[in-house]
């Protein structure tokens, strides 16, 4: 008894498949048509997480530990899954008040109410385990490890340098690094970054709309390893090194050892220097901002690579081999010293007088007689017509004994020096000029200018007899027996082996009975010589350089203290205890070590 | 009378119907069992702590629901229509002092460890009551008064439910104009209806003075197009003010009796503004779980957005986005087409049937049904503002399970008569 369905049904029906067929094309679009959709949601439920690979960790020549890494731990808070806790509990905890906590709370809020902030950083092993038992009465509150340099000794700041998070520079152009990584930004640890990083791993994950770990995604199939960074061997020696910066607190200067034999360094010292777990942590920021603005003691300044000094006496050997080289004397030429080198109406003082040869010219540190020889090499009108060429010539002899470059080796920021180039000298005296007129750089005064770690550098090469290897601070990178090749190439000097055996027993002869006689070393021979760096804003500085055994160099010091005066009185002294402790092992002469250590500059 | 019954069952009852509601639980169940399961804690899919598992009890008594639904005479359900109203109207007004507050809303009764939702059920009193109503007012009294009471019927639940702060319950009666329209009212009514709500949605979406100029402009149009504009200038001048009043009404009404909240999902919306994490984050989240389901799917349990909780209130509201996401457009085209097919099923045996009081709840019912539809899957796809009402059948949740199912089983009953 059915009726006929009434008009407006079947309008209805019309509009409802209207609506119907609307909701089916909006489908159509979101579902099928649109990318936009399937991105944003792999987008939302896949994280990306990065495995920092623990750094590389560096140890000295003898395997003892410079730098290794701590896990740190920060306390993290997503405040959307915050319940109600016991703040009394958590404040007792991380010995904050109240009203910072509640603080930390807002701001994790403001930044986010669904993602992870850190509320606490990098607290201690012993903090964490302690909050570690009491998390599950926190809901909210998570913690999240990471590691942290760590020097067990306070020592080698500036070699080892530190590491520090990517700025946007290095972001825009280096595509490893992303917002947050660390990288290496001075010393050992920006060198050889390639090598200490690792390679970052990569971890793919499911996570919730809290950002909540859920598993691994496909079963971790595209998880990548992360690779830990390679450990370091360095040439340094822990033991000398921290000698090295004991006997020079107080002091400003720097210490260069070498092993000439390999151009290992095994100590390079620059103080004052700075403890290097300040520039680690939570206090970092701070710390930095402290040592940067120190004006005073530059404790960031590392001078054994960025300090140049007039190199003083000590270059008189190097004068000393370039004049028998270039032939203009022997090592019996005699000259004669009236107490001074006289220059038109100036005159070079010399604290001795009489006549010298070479050997005794090194043994007394005749100013003269250096003088006399550096006129004579740039002045050899036999050889070189003019002065121009004269000084060519021995500015090439001085730049192939590692002045006036660089070593380009594994030590960031190495300062060039000062030798000047022919130009410099035209200009300065409108193309008039003669050996006279540059004649005080024959006895390291003037113009040139060396760090501390050329003028060591200078001192291996005599020890070697005429050839070194490029000073440098890692040794084997992965395993100890992996000794690098890259600083293996012998680099012969322009200086022909005979030449050196003068100048070494005046070096000699000046320890026995000259003016390094404060470096003496009972059983140990030793050649060294002293220097006094004139400083024109002040006490000049005191300048030692040595090594030994004379007769089978193990080790070549420079060193270098400001305001320190004469060579033989802080320089020597500091010099002979590095070489006796590194030799021997211990020190037996107490009372010396004791005057050293507590004397202040 | 036992066995009688019995051959009616097998005989009468429509079975496209009944099938329909099967194939939507079954669909319903899997679908929460998707966006619930945590392979991590999984216990087997009769635990009680996890929807899946209490979804299965509610199906379970909805079933019997729909038995017990089926063997009762079909002349209860018109001769008790106002008792059943009244006695739902009495339980919404008790909600109000008893009532526990569920995210926002104070709508449910809680009972030991279960709550229930009285205004799920008053939907099915009010469309059982509307249709005795029409069908005893049709003979004698005046058209007009029909619709005036008809509307009070209306008006009650939704005050209450207004109360209750279920603004989305309460609209849900809107659907009625459906059955409305069906029995005679004014096609006029509806066209002065979508022009109001066009100068609503003007005033909101931009500003007052656009809507005023619209109406102006309209003004000015007929005023010299048709001839006997003249003739009723005072009137027409007085709709004109009217109208404008009513913009300036829409704004204060706007500013006043919205909740701050569903404000912003209006003005979301109508695209004034956007924030992907705060207010458009539901939407946002549901239209990246949907849209990411492609042509067919992810697959069954291989969704990677309906989990994990990136779409809010995943297994109840948004449950879309679970179908969405793993089955795709195909899963999307299945459902739209699924209950298109139950409300023609409905409207088509409700138009065949010689008791208008069966018509009439026919249409009341399948006016609820499309409209659930249209609001809970336009809102996951942006179409409409977010509003927190079920996806009928599929839904989580005990209440709504139980009321739609005896609500499509009382018009079951009622179409075998």
């Amino acid at each position: 008894m059915a009726q006929a369905p009434s008009k407006r049904m079947y309008i209805l029906f019309g509009v409802m498949a209207v609506f119907a067929i609307i909701y089916l094309v909006r489908l159509f679009s979101l579902q099928v048509l649109d990318d936009f959709y399937k991105k944003s949601a792999d987008e939302n439920a896949l994280r990306y997480i990065t495995e920092h690979p623990a750094r590389g960790l560096i140890y000295d020549r003898n395997d003892s530990l410079f730098v290794y890494n701590e896990p740190v731990y920060d306390l993290m808070v997503v405040p959307r899954e915050l319940r109600a806790f016991d703040t009394a509990d958590i404040c007792r905890l991380l010995e904050i008040d109240k009203e910072t906590l509640l603080k930390r709370i807002e701001k994790a809020r403001n930044y986010s109410p669904m993602l992870p902030s850190t509320f606490e950083q990098q607290m201690s092993k012993e903090d964490f385990g302690y909050l570690q038992e009491k998390l599950y009465k926190f809901p909210g509150f998570f913690v999240q490890s990471r590691t942290l340099r760590y020097y067990p000794e306070p020592i080698a700041a500036h070699v080892l340098g530190y590491v520090g998070e990517v700025n946007q520079d290095i972001l825009e152009n280096d595509p490893y690094y992303q917002l947050g990584d660390y990288i290496g930004i001075s010393g050992i640890e920006k060198t050889y970054e390639a090598e200490l990083r690792g390679v970052k791993g990569k971890r793919v994950v499911l996570v919730d709309v809290h950002n909540r770990e859920k598993g691994r995604y496909r079963d971790g199939e595209e998880d990548v390893m992360a690779i830990p960074g390679q450990p370091l061997w360095s040439t340094l020696d822990l033991a000398l090194q921290k000698y090295g910066e004991e006997l020079m607190k107080n002091k400003r200067g720097s210490i260069v050892a070498i092993e000439p034999a390999t151009g290992e360094i095994l100590c390079i010292v620059s103080s004052p220097s700075y403890d290097p777990n300040l520039l680690v942590g939570k206090n970092r920021g701070k710390n930095y901002a402290a040592l940067a603005t120190d004006k005073v003691n530059e404790p960031l300044y590392n001078r054994a690579l960025q300090a140049i000094y007039p190199p003083g006496s000590t270059f008189k050997l190097i004068n000393g081999l370039i004049a028998q080289q270039e032939g203009v004397l022997d090592q019996n030429t005699v000259y004669p010293c009236p107490g001074g080198y006289r220059i038109g109406d100036h005159t070079i003082g010399c604290h001795h007088a009489g006549g010298a040869n070479l050997v005794s010219a090194v043994q007394v540190s005749c100013n003269t007689y250096f003088c006399k020889a550096f006129y004579n090499i740039i002045s050899n009108r036999k050889k070189y017509a003019t002065v121009q060429e004269g000084y060519q010539a021995w500015k090439n002899h001085v730049n192939a004994l590692g002045f006036g470059v660089t070593f380009d080796t594994d030590l960031p920021f190495e300062n060039r020096g000062i030798i000047p180039s022919v130009d410099y000298f035209n200009k300065l005296y409108h193309g008039r000029w003669n050996g006279n007129s540059v004649v005080s750089m024959g006895i390291g005064q003037g113009e040139a200018a060396t760090t501390p770690l050329q003028m060591a550098n200078s001192i291996a090469i005599i020890a070697n007899r005429g050839f070194y290897y490029k000073p440098h601070i890692i040794k084997a990178i992965e395993k100890k027996e992996n000794v690098s090749d890259r600083f293996g190439d012998r680099i012969q000097t322009t200086i022909n082996e005979e030449y050196f055996e003068p100048i070494i027993r005046g070096m000699a002869a000046a320890v026995e009975a000259g003016t390094g006689r404060q470096a003496i070393i009972p059983g140990i021979k030793m050649a060294g010589k002293t220097g006094t760096a004139q400083n024109p804003h002040g006490r000049d500085h005191s300048v030692f350089a040595c090594f030994a055994p004379v007769d089978d160099p193990k080790i070549a010091v420079f060193v270098l203290v400001e305001n320190g005066g004469w060579g033989g009185t802080v320089a020597a002294p500091i010099a002979s205890l590095i070489v006796e402790k590194y030799l021997k092992g211990e020190i037996n002469r107490t009372d010396l070590e004791k005057r050293i250590l507590s004397l202040t500059l | 009378m036992f066995i009688e019954n019995r051959q009616k069952i097998s005989k009468g009852f429509d079975i496209q119907l009944i099938i329909l509601f099967l194939v939507f639980v079954v669909i319903g169940w899997f679908s929460i069992f998707s966006s619930a399961y945590d392979p991590t804690t999984f216990s087997g899919i009769f635990n009680m702590d996890v929807p899946y598992g209490r979804q299965l009890v509610w199906i379970g008594t909805s079933i019997l629901i729909a038995i017990v639904t089926l063997f009762i005479d079909n002349r209860f359900f018109q001769h008790y229509a106002y008792h059943i109203y009244l006695f739902f109207l009495l339980l919404l007004i008790l909600v109000l002092f008893i009532g526990t507050e569920i995210s926002g809303a104070k709508a449910w009764i809680k009972i030991g460890s279960f709550s229930i939702q009285p205004s799920e059920f008053m939907k099915m009193a009010t469309a059982l009551s509307l249709a005795k109503f029409l069908n005893e007012g049709k003979t004698g009294s005046e058209k007009r008064n029909t619709w005036l009471l008809c509307f009070v019927i209306i008006l009650l639940p939704v005050l209450i439910i207004l109360l209750q702060k279920d603004t989305g319950s309460a609209l849900v009666y809107a659907s009625f104009i459906i059955l409305f329209y069906r029995e005679g009212m004014s096609a006029q009514f509806f066209i002065w209806g979508a022009f109001i709500a066009l100068i609503a949605i003007l005033t909101l979406y931009f500003n007052e003075l656009y809507a005023v100029a619209l109406l102006i402009f309209i003004f000015l149009i007929y005023f010299f197009v048709s001839k006997n504009a003249k003739k009723n200038l005072v009137r027409n001048l007085i709709l004109l003010g009217a109208g404008i009043a009513f913009v300036f009404l829409v704004n204060v009404a706007y500013e006043n009796i919205f909740q701050p909240h569903q404000k912003q999902r209006i003005d979301s919306l109508l695209g004034k503004t956007s924030d992907p994490k705060g207010v458009d984050f539901n939407l946002n989240q549901s239209k990246i779980a949907i849209g990411s389901g492609g042509f067919a799917g992810k697959g069954f349990l291989k969704g990677t957005q309906t989990k994990f909780n990136f779409v809010p209130e995943q297994s109840t509201d948004f449950i879309f986005c679970s179908i969405g996401e793993e089955w795709g457009f195909l899963g999307s085209l299945l459902i739209v087409s699924l209950y298109a097919y139950l409300v023609f099923r409905i409207i088509w045996l409700a138009e065949k049937h010689r008791n208008h009081f069966v018509r009439y709840y026919g249409y009341g019912i399948a006016g609820i049904f499309f409209f659930h539809f249209l609001i809970n899957i336009g809102m996951t796809i942006g179409l409409v503002p977010i509003i927190g009402i079920p996806l009928p059948f599929i839904s989580y949740g005990g209440s709504s399970l139980w009321a739609f199912t005896a609500m499509l089983f009382v018009f079951i009953n009622l179409n075998d008569s």
